[in-house]
C-alpha cells in the first residue's frame, strides 16, 4: 500500500514538476496511439460499414473471425510485423524496425479486429426506421450511410476510445518493434516495462498512473465534445 | 390527371404474397386512404412507390414516369416524394436539424433553409422547439416533427403509412388537420394508409380497400362503407348484421329474402334461388312495441337478448330468429324502458337492406 501511496504522490509531482521526459514519454505514447486509432479508424469505419451495408455469403462466418481476433496476443502481432519488417523481412528495405511507424503498424494490426467488430455493432444497434426515413427524405445512399454513422456515433466514438485504450495500453508490440530507444521510441508502456525490470517500482506505478489519467482525460473529452453533438 | 398509377404490382416475401396485381390510380390534389386489416399489404405498397422496396412484377408510374424502370434515377424520385412512417422516427438531434435534413440533402443551406424550417416548426406547433433534442419530444409531438421533415420540401406527393396508430386522440385530430390543411392550401397529393375506417372517412376523398394484397374496392368513403362490393369488406368497414340466405321471390325489384325461416324484403335485381349475403346497418333498424304503420317493409318480431352501453349509444341485440344489432339511443332506451327478454318489433326498410350474391368475390 505504501508503494502505491509513494506512486501517487511521485505521478503527481511528476506531471506538477512538469518533467521533461515524463511528458516527452506521454506525449509519444498520446501521438503514436493517436496515429494508430486514426488509421485504423480509417479501415475500420468502411469495412464495418460494408459489412454491415451489405448481405453477403459468409457474413456470420467473417463476423466471428474478426471477433476471434478481438484476443489476438500482442506479442503475436508484434512478432507477425517483426517477421515482415526486419532486415530479412519483405518490407525490410523499407528500415522500419525500431521506429515509431513501425509500433504504430502494430498497434494498428492490433486494433483493427476489435474496431470493425465494435463499429459492425454499433450499426447493427441503428433502428433500421433510420435508413428508411433518410432515404425517404431524399437522401443517397451515402447520405444514407452517413445519417445512419451519425445515429451511431456515441456507440463509434466509443468503440473509438476502447481501441485507443487498447493502443495506448499494449507493450508487447511496442516493445519488439520500437525496442524501447530512449527519446525515440521510448512511450509509457515500454517505460513501465525497463523501471519495473530496473526495480523502480514506485516510478513504474507512478507512469502506470499517467497512462490511466491520459486514458481517462481523451475518455472524457471524447464524451463531452459527444454531448455538444 | 393521375400523378400516380400502379399497373399489377406484386410483392412477395418468399412464397409468401404481399401483393397482388394492385392497379390503383390517384389523382393530383386528392388525399387517397388505402385502408385495410393489419398485414394486409398497406405498408408493402407505400415503400413500393417511395422505392424503398422493388416489386417482384408491375408497374410503378409517378407524375407521367414509369419509376419501376430499374435505368430510374431513384433518388430523383423520391425527392419528389415523402414518407411518414407509423412509429414516429426522429434522428437524434436537435428538432430543427431533424426538419433541416431533407432540405440539407438537396443542398439547401442558409437563409432559406432557416426560413423554411421555421416557418415549417411555426406551422406544427413547435415554433419554441427548434434546439429541442428531438428524442425528447412526446410520441404526438415526434410524429408532427416527422411530418413537417416530410412537408419542408414541398413534395409531390406525400405518403403517409398509419401516421397515427400509435397517438392519443388529441395528437390524431392535430395530424389529421394539418395534412387536410396542407392539402387544401399547398394542393398536396397524399396517400394514406389506416386501419381506422373513421380516419379514411374523415380526411380522404377516396378510398381503396386493400385486403390479403389484394385491392378489392375504390371508391368514395359513402360507396365503400354504405355499399360494399362484398361480405368480407362490409365486415371490414364494421357492418355487423351480416346474414345469409336465398331469394325466394322477386317482384319488380323487390325481392323477398329467406333468412333461417324468416322472411326479409329488399330491393335487387338477383333472381330467384340466388344464394344471397345481406347485411343491415344497426343504425337503420328501429325497435317498436308494437307494429309500425310506417314505410318500413320489414317489422320482425323479436326478443332482446342483450343490452351494451355505447357512450350516448346503446347496442342491442335483439333474436328475430337470427341475432341481429340494433343501435338506439340511451334516451330512447329510457323512453322505451327496453329490457333484457322483453318482445319488440325490429323494423327496417326494404332499401336498408343491401343484397349481394354470396362470395360474389
Amino acid at each position: 500500500m505504501q508503494e502505491i501511496w509513494q506512486a501517487l504522490v511521485q505521478a503527481v509531482d511528476l506531471i506538477v514538476s512538469l518533467d521533461t521526459e515524463v511528458i516527452q514519454i506521454s506525449l509519444r505514447s498520446l501521438y503514436i496511439s493517436g496515429c494508430s486509432i486514426l488509421i485504423a479508424a480509417l479501415f475500420c469505419i468502411p469495412i464495418g460499414g460494408l459489412i454491415h451495408f451489405h448481405d453477403f455469403r459468409g457474413k456470420r462466418v467473417v463476423i466471428n473471425i474478426i471477433q476471434t481476433f478481438y484476443s489476438l496476443p500482442t506479442v503475436v502481432v508484434g512478432l507477425l510485423v517483426f517477421l515482415f519488417i526486419s532486415r530479412s523481412g519483405p518490407l525490410g528495405g523499407l528500415e522500419l524496425m525500431f521506429t515509431p511507424t513501425a509500433v504504430v503498424i502494430g498497434q494498428v494490426i492490433l486494433i483493427l479486429p476489435v474496431l470493425t467488430g465494435m463499429m459492425i455493432n454499433a450499426l447493427s444497434g441503428v433502428d433500421r426506421a433510420i435508413r428508411d426515413t433518410a432515404l425517404s427524405s431524399g437522401a443517397s445512399n451515402a447520405q444514407a450511410m452517413w445519417a445512419i454513422l451519425f445515429e451511431a456515433r456515441f456507440a463509434v466514438v466509443g468503440a473509438l476510445i476502447l481501441g485507443f485504450g487498447r493502443a495506448i495500453s499494449e507493450v508487447g508490440a511496442a516493445l519488439m518493434l520500437g525496442g524501447n530507444i530512449r527519446g525515440y521510441t521510448r512511450i509509457l508502456t515500454t517505460a513501465i516495462s525497463l523501471e519495473t525490470q530496473r526495480g523502480d517500482l514506485v516510478l513504474a506505478l507512478a507512469l502506470g498512473i499517467i497512462l490511466i489519467s491520459i486514458a481517462m482525460v481523451v475518455s472524457i473529452t471524447m464524451n463531452i465534445l459527444l454531448q455538444r453533438y | 390527371m393521375a400523378i400516380l398509377e400502379t399497373v399489377d404490382l406484386e410483392q412477395r416475401a418468399g412464397a409468401a404474397v404481399l401483393l397482388n396485381k394492385v392497379s390503383l390510380s390517384v389523382e393530383k390534389g386528392e388525399i387517397f386512404a388505402v385502408i385495410g386489416p393489419t398485414g394486409a399489404g398497406k405498408t408493402t405498397l407505400l415503400r413500393l412507390i417511395n422505392l424503398l422496396d422493388r416489386p417482384v412484377a408491375g408497374d410503378i408510374c409517378f407524375d407521367g414516369q414509369k419509376i419501376t424502370d430499374p435505368s430510374c434515377d431513384t433518388v430523383k424520385v423520391r425527392r419528389r416524394m415523402a414518407m411518414v412512417f407509423q412509429k414516429p422516427v426522429v434522428f437524434n438531434n436537435t428538432v430543427y436539424e431533424n426538419v433541416a435534413y431533407p432540405l440539407k440533402v438537396r443542398g439547401a443551406h442558409g437563409k432559406n433553409e432557416r426560413s423554411a424550417v421555421c416557418q415549417m416548426l411555426e406551422i406544427i406547433g413547435l415554433g419554441g422547439y427548434a434546439g429541442r433534442k428531438a428524442r425528447t419530444l412526446s410520441g404526438g409531438e415526434a410524429q408532427r416533427v416527422a411530418l413537417a421533415r416530410a412537408v419542408v420540401i414541398k413534395p409531390d406527393l406525400l405518403l403517409l403509412d398509419e401516421p397515427t396508430a400509435n397517438l392519443d386522440p388529441v395528437n390524431v385530430k392535430m395530424i389529421e388537420e394539418l395534412v387536410m390543411q396542407f392539402n387544401r392550401e399547398r394542393g398536396l397529393t397524399v396517400i394514406m394508409s389506416t386501419h381506422d375506417m373513421q380516419q379514411a372517412q374523415r380526411v380522404a376523398g377516396r378510398i381503396g380497400v386493400l385486403m390479403n394484397g389484394q385491392l378489392v374496392q375504390v371508391g368514395a368513403p359513402g360507396d365503400i362503407f354504405y355499399a360494399p362490393d362484398n361480405a368480407r369488406i362490409a365486415g371490414f368497414v364494421g357492418i355487423r348484421n351480416l346474414l345469409r340466405g336465398y331469394i325466394v321471390q322477386n317482384e319488380a325489384g323487390i325481392v323477398v329474402v329467406n333468412v333461417n325461416g324468416r322472411d326479409i324484403q329488399a330491393v335487387s335485381d338477383l333472381p330467384v334461388q340466388s344464394a344471397v349475403e345481406i347485411y343491415i346497418r344497426p343504425e337503420d333498424v328501429v325497435l317498436s312495441a308494437a307494429v309500425t304503420g310506417g314505410s318500413a317493409r320489414n317489422s320482425l318480431r323479436s326478443t332482446i337478448k342483450s343490452l351494451s352501453p355505447n357512450g350516448p349509444l346503446c347496442t342491442i341485440i335483439v333474436d328475430c330468429g337470427f341475432p341481429l344489432e340494433v343501435l338506439v339511443t340511451d334516451k330512447s332506451v329510457v323512453e322505451m324502458g327496453l329490457s333484457q327478454g322483453q318482445e319488440v318489433y325490429a323494423s327496417f326498410k326494404a332499401s336498408a337492406v343491401r343484397v349481394l350474391p354470396s362470395m360474389l368475390r
